[in-house]
């Protein structure tokens, strides 16, 4: 068949390019734009090359910023995904309390991060908040604004408790989907729980958990609101992450150049991982299929 | 091994059943002999699959009891009755080999390696599996991955019973046949107890010594496929056997001949007074045209299917079908049929009434 030639057609891709252009590029490129100069104020800019970008990699501050990010993301990640498995697998499967579990799970989901931040602020404080009242009173010694081990420790159970629900509620939402013919065969062949697990409902929640990881390692490592309100990033620098550096940098300190080049590195890292998840995942579905 | 007996079993998926409606299994006390190949068929929704899980364990029956050789296990779990069970859809693990899928049950169990290797190896070579032995059961296609259940099921030697629920829906039609026989073989070899649950009739009278035939709950009729071919115990065998079904008439007993609207129909016996719905139910290879005697009948069309000719008629207002050569001649009006008297079943209420001494 032959293909009638239009150009006039590229009319129609016009609102979603002015779309993306609008949301994505033009932001985009005024941080890229920002990245490059140096300004003394007086909306005067001049050229600075690369000078940026040298000079935040070779930053500890950044590098240090950097490490507590990952150690975050990789601490939530370690608790929230083995938790939210072992919630779904102790929920109900149907009837009445399997929908109570879903309200009661999705609840956190729902509440805003500022607020959620609020509400942990106030729950740690050692002389009005029940959790850390109730530790002071036992005899262990809690204070997040002073103790770094502390302020660790309260913004870590603050994501756990915030967003174990979804990992939760996308392992269960794998859990359901396997029939039940598979434990029947289980039974009959006389697999042990652990074997359940291990041969029939893991498999079958891979994909399910890769997304769930994925969504909680982007989540966590953009992480601001939260750790922001209840430590405002400290005590000194402990619980600075990435954004609240960069936040800090941009808007405290000003330096936009230098946040400029940090936003695009921290947004290079992003799609990277991003990359290597995407590419992970295709590759198990063409295995799934092919092998 | 084992004889299995149920004893006034039923049971319902409500909680709280209240008419005989309730139940998805009506009360029902049968023996299945040690050592048999039986086939449980019926339409879906029957209940074969409830009473296949009940014996299996997976479900608890709501009354009654389960015995394997006299020994209650009503009660106990399914790993406990080592039952082996082949389900409709393939059950794979996807992460196992092919070979350490049909090693799993064994493992379970604790056999030792060589022992294990040994049949993993027979089994495979008798689902055709063995050049696949070691490789991933993931991303194989369907019949695959339904041979490897039935390897599954095959692979342990000492079951008390092997129990098939529609096995070979998925299967393509040539390795139908090929593990057909491969099953029948293993009945042979090992002398388990083996119950197949199927809807297709050819399957069940091809595969078992005795058919178990099942409607609306309950088990209707037992009997060898010859048996329920001549003598079908209730209306339902009569229909659902046999293509096509039986002709099932709504009739007036009178002594030894049925009356049929005005057609009278000679019977081998007599009857008595019969109460309910009373029905004669004949076969449509045991009626044949003829040009003379008989009685009339209408024929509407005729469907040639290679062997035989199958003739849709109406019988003083009833749809019959009858069964003739391929060289017979079906005149195009003025026909008359003739049943055989021997061959005429006689029901009252579905169920088949047996006839005085002649």
């Amino acid at each position: 068949m032959d293909k009638t030639v239009n150009q006039k057609a590229w009319f129609l891709v016009l609102p979603v390019l002015v779309l993306v252009a609008f949301s994505a590029v033009i932001p985009l490129m005024t941080v890229v734009n920002y990245s490059v100069q140096d300004t003394f104020g007086n909306n005067q800019f001049f050229w600075a090359g690369l000078e940026w970008f040298s000079e935040m990699l070779e930053s500890q501050r950044m590098w240090d910023a950097l490490w507590r990010q990952l150690t975050f993301s990789a601490i939530i990640l370690a608790i929230e995904v083995p938790l939210g498995i072992f919630v779904a697998l102790n929920m109900p499967k149907k009837g009445f309390w399997a929908s109570v579990c879903l309200v009661l799970m999705s609840l956190p989901l729902l509440i805003p991060w500022n607020v959620v931040g609020t509400i942990w602020q106030i729950f740690g404080r050692v002389d009005i908040g029940l959790l850390g009242y109730t530790l002071s009173k036992l005899g262990i010694s809690y204070n997040y604004t002073q103790d770094i081990f502390a302020a660790w420790v309260t913004v870590i159970v603050m994501d756990v408790w915030h967003w174990t629900s979804l990992v939760a509620l996308l392992a269960y939402a794998g859990l359901q989907s396997i029939p039940d013919a598979y434990y029947q065969a289980a039974k009959i062949d006389q697999a042990s729980r652990w074997k359940v697990f291990r041969y029939i409902e893991l498999p079958k929640m891979t994909g399910v958990l890769m997304i769930a990881i994925l969504l909680r390692f982007m989540d966590s490592f953009m992480i601001y609101t939260e750790p922001f309100v209840v430590t405002g990033g400290g005590p000194g620098n402990a619980t600075t992450f990435l954004s609240i550096d960069l936040v800090k940098m941009a808007l405290g300190q000003f330096d936009l150049g230098p946040a400029a080049a940090f936003s695009l590195m921290y947004f290079l890292v992003i799609l990277l991982i991003s990359w290597v998840f995407y590419t992970v995942m295709t590759n198990l579905d063409k295995r799934d299929a092919t092998s | 091994m084992a004889k299995i007996t149920l004893d006034n079993l039923a049971h319902s998926y409500l909680p709280n059943p209240k008419s005989e409606d309730d139940f998805a299994l009506k009360q029902m006390t049968h023996d299945w002999a040690d050592g048999e190949a039986y086939a449980l068929l019926g339409s879906s929704g029957c209940g074969k699959s409830t009473l296949l899980n009940i014996i299996s364990g997976l479900l608890i029956p709501s009354q009654g009891r389960i015995l394997f050789d006299g020994v209650d296990v009503t009660d106990q779990p399914t790993a406990a009755r080592n039952i082996a069970q082949v389900f409709q859809f393939p059950v794979v693990y996807d992460t196992m080999t092919v070979k350490e899928n049909l090693a799993f049950p064994l493992k379970n169990r604790g056999l030792p390696a060589d022992e294990i290797a040994r049949r993993v190896q027979k089994v495979g070579a008798m689902i055709g599996m063995e050049a696949e032995l070691n490789r991933k059961a993931r991303g194989l296609t369907a019949d695959a991955k339904q041979k490897i259940s039935l390897g599954r099921g095959m692979v342990r030697e000492d079951v008390n019973a092997l129990l098939f629920d529609e096995p070979l829906t998925v299967i393509d039609p040539h390795m139908k046949w090929e593990l057909r026989t491969q099953l029948k073989k293993l009945h042979h070899d090992f002398g388990h107890t083996m119950i197949y649950v199927t809807h297709d009739q050819t399957e069940a009278l091809t595969f078992a010594d005795k058919v178990v035939v099942m409607y609306d709950g309950r088990v209707v009729q037992i009997g060898t496929p010859e048996e329920l071919f001549e003598t079908p115990e209730h209306t339902f065998v009569g229909y659902f056997i046999g293509s096509p079904g039986m002709n099932v008439l709504p009739a007036r007993i009178e002594g030894d001949r049925a009356m049929v609207g005005d057609g009278s129909i000679p019977l081998a016996r007599g009857y008595g007074a019969l109460k309910g719905k009373v029905e004669i139910g004949v076969r449509p290879e045991y009626g044949r045209l003829v040009t003379q005697g008989g009685l009339p009948v209408t024929v509407n069309r005729v469907e040639d299917v290679g062997r035989h000719k199958i003739i849709r008629a109406t019988f003083f207002g009833h749809d019959i079908n009858l069964v003739a050569g391929e060289d017979q001649q079906v005149p195009a009006d003025g026909a008359r049929v003739e049943f055989e008297p021997e061959r005429v079943n006689v029901y009252s209420d579905d169920w088949r009434v047996v006839g005085q001494a002649a």
